[in-house]
């Protein structure tokens, strides 16, 4: 991945300061947050603030950088400029207490329960909460099939049971439920407000309007790069205040 | 001299009236290539894994060089392990020169750089599409190779049969240091070589066609590992 404009936070950036470690995540200051690919500004100074609890859905046209966000959010890429400061702790350095469901899964080339198998070793977690995870995502009966040929929904389903798998303070999700038909939209989530209920901070990246009315406490509008708007949900679905959310949510192209 | 047809036909019932000399060569050949394959991947699979998770300077430099090395013609690599073993050289106190060892250290540092090269780019590929998922789950560099070293077995089983297909068919390092010494040291490829020369064509087809059996043999395995690898969706 050298020939990537865009330089990856290099592996084991793992947190030492003993004090910061047991600090909580939230809250969230991002401040003049930039990333720039070939002279194109993906990030264009993106400024946002999260407060502890609840579920933040980010939504925005195609390539309005809302993976990228997410990514560097996460830590797993480096700022081109601006700070990500999770209560003081920097963004490479929170990961560990984070799980990142990708817009397109990757999974192990094993069976279903060797990868849940394998996140709980490798992060020390308890290995008999496997079946419960996968029951809880409908997947125990495909325990012993290669994850590989699970459907599309199927393996995202299973890339959330490994997300939830590290007990993340922060879970990102980016379009989970993209491929899913809309039972299994639901399950996803009913899990995923568990989660939230249980205290993880849900931040939550979706095209589906009806979703992000129904999981959103607020909403971040993303648009080139930039946040148009930040919204309590309350607010932000009956009445966007950015133009370019007015036009989103009224199906109109947004360029 | 007899001709082409005859020879054959004598090679054919050499191979299949199990002549204890003959065999007693293969199982050497064998022995030797195979212990060599071991050692080249214990060696050679971890250097790969780590060049291919790692980016440092000179990188690109090493890659040349281990692309390079996979060519290293045999006789080179004969000469230079010969000097090591000789009585003066700087290992000459083991004692291996003219022995099944001597022949094992030879092959192993002829594949090294096979086994090296073609798994660290296998396991790269591999890497390209891991490396975030792993960042995200924070493993460490050594949970990542032996994660892209277990996913990539059947990818890297073929590294393998590469690294003793060239091992189990080169001559000049053998010969070298080995000897072909009778019931010693002598392999498929150097008694090929010597039988030729002194026009005992039938035992010189006979471990040729052998040897081929063999190279089909393991390639028709690996291959059959590799499409049940495929429908578990491995690769
Ligand atoms: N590694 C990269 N190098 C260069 N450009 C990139 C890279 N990754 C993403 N981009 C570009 O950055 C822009 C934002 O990408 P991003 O994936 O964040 O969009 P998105 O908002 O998630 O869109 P979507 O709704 O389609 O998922 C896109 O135009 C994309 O082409
Ligand atoms: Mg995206």
């Amino acid at each position: 991945m050298s020939d990537l404009p865009i330089t990856a936070v290099p592996p084991v950036a793992r947190p030492r300061d003993e004090a910061a470690m047991s600090r909580p995540l939230l809250p969230l200051r991002v401040s003049g947050l930039r990333l720039a690919a070939d002279g194109a500004a993906l990030l264009d100074g993106v400024e946002l603030s999260l407060a502890p609890g609840g579920c933040t859905v980010i939504m925005g046209p195609n390539g309005a950088g809302k993976s990228l966000l997410l990514k560097m959010l996460h830590g797993l890429l480096v700022p081109g400029g601006g700070e990500v400061s999770w209560n003081g702790t920097p963004a490479a350095q929170a990961t560990a207490r984070q799980a990142l469901v990708f817009q397109k899964p990757v999974l192990l080339r094993r069976s279903v329960a060797a990868n849940l198998d394998f996140v709980l070793k490798a992060r020390g977690r308890d290995r008999a909460r496997r079946d419960t995870l996968l029951r809880e995502v409908g997947l125990l009966h495909k325990a012993r099939q290669p994850a590989r040929l699970l459907s599309g929904g199927e393996a995202q389903r299973l890339a959330l049971a490994r997300a939830l798998a590290t007990d993340p303070e922060v879970l990102f999700l980016d379009e989970p439920t993209a491929s899913l038909d809309p039972a299994s939209v639901l399950v996803i989530e009913r899990i995923v407000a568990a989660a939230r209920d249980r205290g993880t901070r849900i931040i939550f990246v979706t095209h589906d309007v009806g979703q992000a009315r129904r999981m959103a406490d607020e909403v971040v509008f993303l648009h080139r790069g930039r946040v148009a708007e930040h919204s309590r949900a309350d607010v932000f679905f009956p009445e966007p205040r950015s133009q370019p959310a007015r036009d989103y949510l009224a199906g109109r192209i947004v360029l | 001299m007899q001709n082409i047809g005859e020879a054959f036909h004598l090679a054919l019932s050499l191979v299949l009236s199990g002549e204890a000399d003959l065999y007693e060569i293969v199982g050497l050949s064998l022995q030797v290539s195979l212990s060599a394959t071991v050692l080249a991947c214990a060696i050679g699979l971890p250097i790969g894994a780590l060049i291919a998770v790692s980016r440092f300077r000179g990188r690109g430099l090493v890659l040349i060089v281990m692309n390079a090395l996979m060519g290293l013609p045999p006789v080179v690599v004969g000469l230079l392990v010969y000097l090591y073993l000789s009585r003066s050289g700087p290992l000459g106190f083991l004692g291996l020169l003219y022995t099944p060892g001597a022949m094992i250290f030879a092959q192993t540092i002829l594949i090294v750089p096979i086994v090296a090269a073609l798994s660290r780019q296998v396991l790269e590929d591999l890497h390209a599409e891991y490396a975030e998922q792993f960042r995200s789950l924070c493993l460490t560099r050594w949970q990542s190779i032996t994660t892209l070293l277990w996913d990539g077995r059947y990818a890297l089983l073929t590294v393998g049969l590469a690294g003793f297909g060239r091992a189990v068919a080169e001559v000049g390092a053998v010969i070298m240091v080995g000897g072909n010494i009778d019931h010693l040291t002598r392999v498929m490829t150097t008694a090929i070589a010597l039988e030729t020369s002194k026009g005992d064509l039938p035992l010189a087809l006979a471990l040729g066609i052998i040897l081929l059996v063999l190279a089909l043999g393991v390639n028709a395995g690996v291959q059959t590992l590799r499409m049940t690898a495929a429908r578990q969706a491995h690769v």
